[in-house]
């Protein structure tokens, strides 16, 4: 095997570092070669390794009676009852996406659609949580474009809807934006797959897309030793392609109809290199590969870029022997590659061969052991400093602060956005994207599934303690706004470099905050992705821990049907009146504007939230609410006019409610302030919603009714044509600006 | 009743028609897949919406030239009932069984959202149970849907009453406002001079049910079952 030259300049290269690379000299008991120093290199990279961030998620609370399958799979599984189950997780493409927007969120979408299917799921919702710098800038405008262009070309080609997720705009993410993709599959429980190779001399078969030389980790290496005939390197960002993926998932889903699969995994991060280690390590046997088998899409590729390469759509498959031809029959009616490119041995080494010679020879089982754990240093965020005295306005200002707010790209509506997407395909689409959850139903069952995906920014960014517990609530209250029961979640930590020591204090007091709600709401996190170094010139994202969360409706015909609006229904307030306007958009685009420091967010009370939340199930179960909105960004205002407005509703607030008498200040608290906790509902039955709360001892104020052409709010009167139409141009207009 | 559904590779809405379908009639359709050159009898072949072969080099250009295509193209000619939906009406005007081509939207984006329709011609095989000018609600989810053709093309498709939907206002106004696309004279689905194939944009099937927000797709299957039976 070949010496490594120039070791400082080679580990520099693979950011591996010395003591990292003692510990592979260790472990092979001699010196790696360039193939295994690579393959070393993405194993143990952040993203594949989760090396700074595993010592905390170990504390997450992944368990529970519906769990089928936690964290350490290609997406986590929950038992939905029946012979039904739910595999869903989100997944970062961050870093992708700033430099080629397009490719970089469309592949986003292919890998996390192939995590799902290849447990065994057809997956059948998208959604996606996106995060952009300021959109005035032309930089971002351009982003948000290629990025919503990337999702839809993907996402619309696969024929599966992107029913929701959420785009939030703000200058910390000018340097560094976010697109996290989450998917949601649905499968038998007696037909679920996983990854665990097992079987000596099974057939290890590739599926697939051709291996080309795109997206070879950190190929930003320029130097000669990596590629001998210094060849143009191609750009690092993986190039998807929707339609073969497509195949490859009905290829995939037909045979996992017959007994042939013994495990199977998706090519994604570190490709080929990470897939069959993977496999290997969890069956602990041993794995050969013939790297003279791999499909190629273009000559005189080196086993290094072969092994890490990440070209997309790609599978790898574990097969019964004896098996290979019929599971052949299947792929040729699909028109695609499959070959049988190695097989499980009982060496517990990872070896690869090229021309009959051996290449690389690594021992799984003490790699997998000694793959390298830091427990970063940390110290804890501080606490903000209290917001200087607020100056309220008048009264009679509602109408113009209601119009200024709706300017915000955060608080209008994102039409634009979702209209590009196919929310429909598949035909099971009941709550499109508008606001809260979406809501989709399992196809030929009463069942449906709600889904959504939640993090305010502005609360993590001044702590990210309880910013986590307010985005863990937040979808919570979404899903139970739907009528759906919340089961459990999946997450994507979004932070900057955990080398500093600050921004490790923010990881860690997020998991925290997510550990102590998921303990309290009993939701277990049963998959997610850490994205860590989301930073550019020392200067880091604002912690954004995304939470994705599914919750279930037993029987949708129930309350999805017949439940029209009609003129002056009775609307409810569930929970106290608000009384708090720090960290809101309030605070933020009418009184402070440019100002950064937006105070504490909100506190939050569990009981209250529990409470709340199951006086509203038990509404649903009974058939008592028309339609229902859990009050978060913009107010109990904002909440109520965006659960109306497409239903051609707006509405006339009750003077018990607000009025004259009141102090600004508390008036425009109860309008706008985003105290947690609570939720909107228009009622079937007054009576009965009053009884059940005055005996489930809840908080239940009137706050006014619903009327057709316009919302009067103490007087002032606002023509709903107008507000709606403001509503949904304004995101137009600042992409067409 | 003999329905089959083409499955291209890359169709997407195949299952969502055959589920329409079953639900309105209680029929199970077949699917025939795109390899296929000798099939029964049908009295009815839809092509599905969808991205058939990814929708390279043109959307259904590919798809024009399938396996199944030659023997469709036969099956037309012999009076059996075509339907395109999508990228369904992409392959037809591809195959030329029905006039005009399908461009990228005018503001060159995917477009995926309820419009109206107005019902122009409602004496065919797939539109006898609406009212002539009725206006219905249904979705559209497409990126090359613009309908274009030549002027001389127009005047035959209006001379024959070939056109047989329209995007509208919500009131029935047809005007460049409410064309979501760019569509030459706002035409959302036409048929062919003998009146046995149909091509259209919008997707009835995804407004066939309650729970997804509106039945106005019903009678489009319902005018079809009741010609064929």
């Amino acid at each position: 095997m070949d010496k490594l030259n120039n070791l400082k300049e080679l580990l520099n290269i693979h950011n591996l570092n010395n003591i990292e690379y003692k510990k592979i000299t260790k472990i092979l008991k001699r010196e790696p070669n360039l193939l295994e120093l690579g393959i070393y290199s993405v194993m143990w990279s952040e993203h594949c390794s989760y090396k700074s961030s595993k010592k905390w998620l170990r504390q997450l609370p992944t368990k529970s009676k519906i769990v089928i399958c936690g964290p350490g799979e290609n997406a986590g599984i929950i038992d939905i009852g029946g012979n039904d189950s739910i595999v869903f997780k989100i997944e970062s493409h961050n870093h992708p996406s700033y430099l080629e927007p397009f490719q970089g969120a469309a592949t986003g979408v292919g890998g996390i659609l192939r995590d799902i299917f290849t447990m065994g799921a057809r997956p059948i919702a998208i959604l996606d949580s996106l995060r952009f710098g300021d959109i005035k800038q032309k930089k971002q405008k351009y982003l948000l474009s290629g990025v919503v262009s990337g999702i839809s070309n993907y996402g619309n080609c696969m024929g599966i809807p992107t029913v929701g997720g959420e785009c939030y705009f703000n200058e910390d993410y000018n340097k560094n934006i976010l697109v996290n993709a989450m998917a949601v599959g649905v499968a038998k429980k007696n037909k679920l797959f996983f990854s665990k190779a097992t079987g000596i001399n099974n057939p290890v078969i590739y599926v697939g897309a051709k291996t080309g030389k795109d997206g070879i980790h950190g190929a930003t290496m320029a130097s000669a030793e990596f590629d001998d005939n210094s060849k143009q390197k191609k750009p690092t960002v993986q190039v998807g392609d929707p339609f073969t993926e497509k195949l490859v998932m009905e290829a995939c889903l037909e045979l996992m109809q017959t007994n042939m699969i013994v495990a199977i995994q998706d090519m994604g991060a570190a490709g080929l290199t990470c897939s069959s280690f993977e496999m290997a390590a969890k069956g602990n046997c041993g794995i050969e590969l013939n790297i003279n088998k791999i499909p190629l899409r273009e000559k005189d590729m080196t086993p290094y870029e072969i092994m890490l390469s990440e070209s997309q759509e790609r599978m790898l498959i574990i097969l019964k022997k004896g098996s290979e031809k019929k599971a052949k029959k299947i792929f040729d009616k699909w028109d695609l590659d499959m070959s049988v490119i190695g097989k499980i041995t009982n060496s517990k080494k990872m070896i690869i061969k090229k021309d009959n010679n051996i290449i690389a020879n690594i021992p799984i089982a003490l790699t997998e052991k000694k793959t390298p754990e830091y427990k970063r240093p940390w110290i804890k965020p501080k606490k903000v400093k209290n917001i200087k005295k607020i100056i309220f306005p008048k009264k009679n200002k509602v109408k113009e602060i209601i119009f200024e707010l709706l300017k915000s790209p955060n608080l209008t509506s994102k039409k634009w956005i979702w209209e590009q997407y196919d929310h429909m395909v598949m035909c099971d689409t009941i709550k499109p994207p508008s606001y809260g959850a979406a809501v989709v139903r399992i196809h030929g069952t009463k069942k449906s599934i709600a889904l959504t995906t939640d993090c305010n920014t502005n609360y993590c960014k001044h702590d990210p303690f309880i910013g986590t517990v307010h985005a863990v609530s937040e979808a919570r209250r979404n899903i139970i706004a739907t009528g759906a029961t919340p089961l459990a979640i999946t997450n994507n930590l979004n932070f900057g470099n955990p080398e500093d020591k600050k921004i490790m204090g923010q990881f860690v007091m997020s998991v925290k905050g997510m550990i102590d709600s998921c303990k309290k709401y009993s939701l277990p996190v049963i998959s997610g992705n850490v994205s860590l170094y989301n930073e550019t010139n020392k200067s880091g994202i604002s912690p954004t821990p995304v939470i994705g969360m599914v919750g279930l409706i037993k029987n949708t015909n129930s309350f999805y049907k017949k439940n029209l609006l009609k003129e002056n229904d009775k609307i409810f307030l569930v929970g106290k009146k608000s009384n708090n306007i720090s960290c809101s958009n309030f605070l933020e685009e009418i009184i402070l504007k440019n100002e950064k420091n937006l105070g504490s967010p909100p506190p939050l009370n569990y009981n209250e939230e529990i409470k709340n939340g199951n006086f509203i199930l038990n509404l649903f179960k009974d058939n008592l609410i028309k339609c229902c909105n859990d009050i978060s960004s913009g107010g109990l205002i904002i909440s109520l006019f965006k659960m109306l407005i497409d239903k051609g509703f707006g509405a006339e607030i009750d003077k018990n409610f607000i009025n004259n008498v009141m102090s600004d200040q508390i008036f425009y608290k109860i309008l706008f302030g985003e105290d947690v906790g609570k939720y909107i509902i228009v009622a079937n039955n007054e009576e009965k919603v009053k009884k059940i709360a005055e005996k489930s001892k809840i908080n239940l104020f009137k706050i006014g009714i619903t009327k057709k052409n316009h919302l009067n709010i103490n007087n002032e009167i606002i023509k709903l044509s107008e507000l709606k139409k403001k509503f949904e141009n304004n995101f137009f207009n600042y992409i067409n600006n | 009743m003999k329905v089959a559904i083409v499955v291209f590779p890359g169709s997407n809405c195949d299952r969502d028609i055959a589920w329409a379908i079953k639900k309105i009639s209680g029929y199970k359709p077949d699917y025939l897949w795109h390899k296929e050159k000798n099939f029964r009898n049908y009295d009815l072949i839809i092509l599905p919406g969808g991205f058939s072969y990814g929708d390279y080099l043109r959307c259904g250009a590919i798809g024009s030239h399938s396996p199944i295509m030659n023997e469709i193209k036969k099956r037309s000619q012999k009076g059996t009932k075509i339907i395109g939906i999508c990228n369904g009406f992409q392959i037809l005007t591809e195959s030329k069984l029905l006039p005009g081509s399908l461009l990228q939207n005018e503001n060159l984006k995917f477009i995926c959202k309820k419009i109206f329709l107005k019902v122009k011609n409602n004496n065919t095989f797939f539109s006898k149970k609406y009212k002539l000018n009725e206006i219905i609600n249904v979705p559209i989810a497409h990126m090359e849907g613009r309908y274009y053709c030549s002027k001389k093309t127009l005047k035959e498709l209006e001379n024959n009453k070939q056109i047989i939907f329209q995007y509208c206002s919500n009131n029935g106004n047809i005007k460049d406002t409410d064309n979501p696309n760019g569509s030459t004279r706002n035409i959302a689905g036409i048929i062919n001079l003998k009146g046995n194939v149909l091509g259209m944009m919008p997707h009835p099937e995804r407004c066939s049910e309650e729970l997804l927000g509106g039945e106005n797709g019903i009678n489009f299957f319902k005018s079809i079952f009741e010609s064929i039976n």
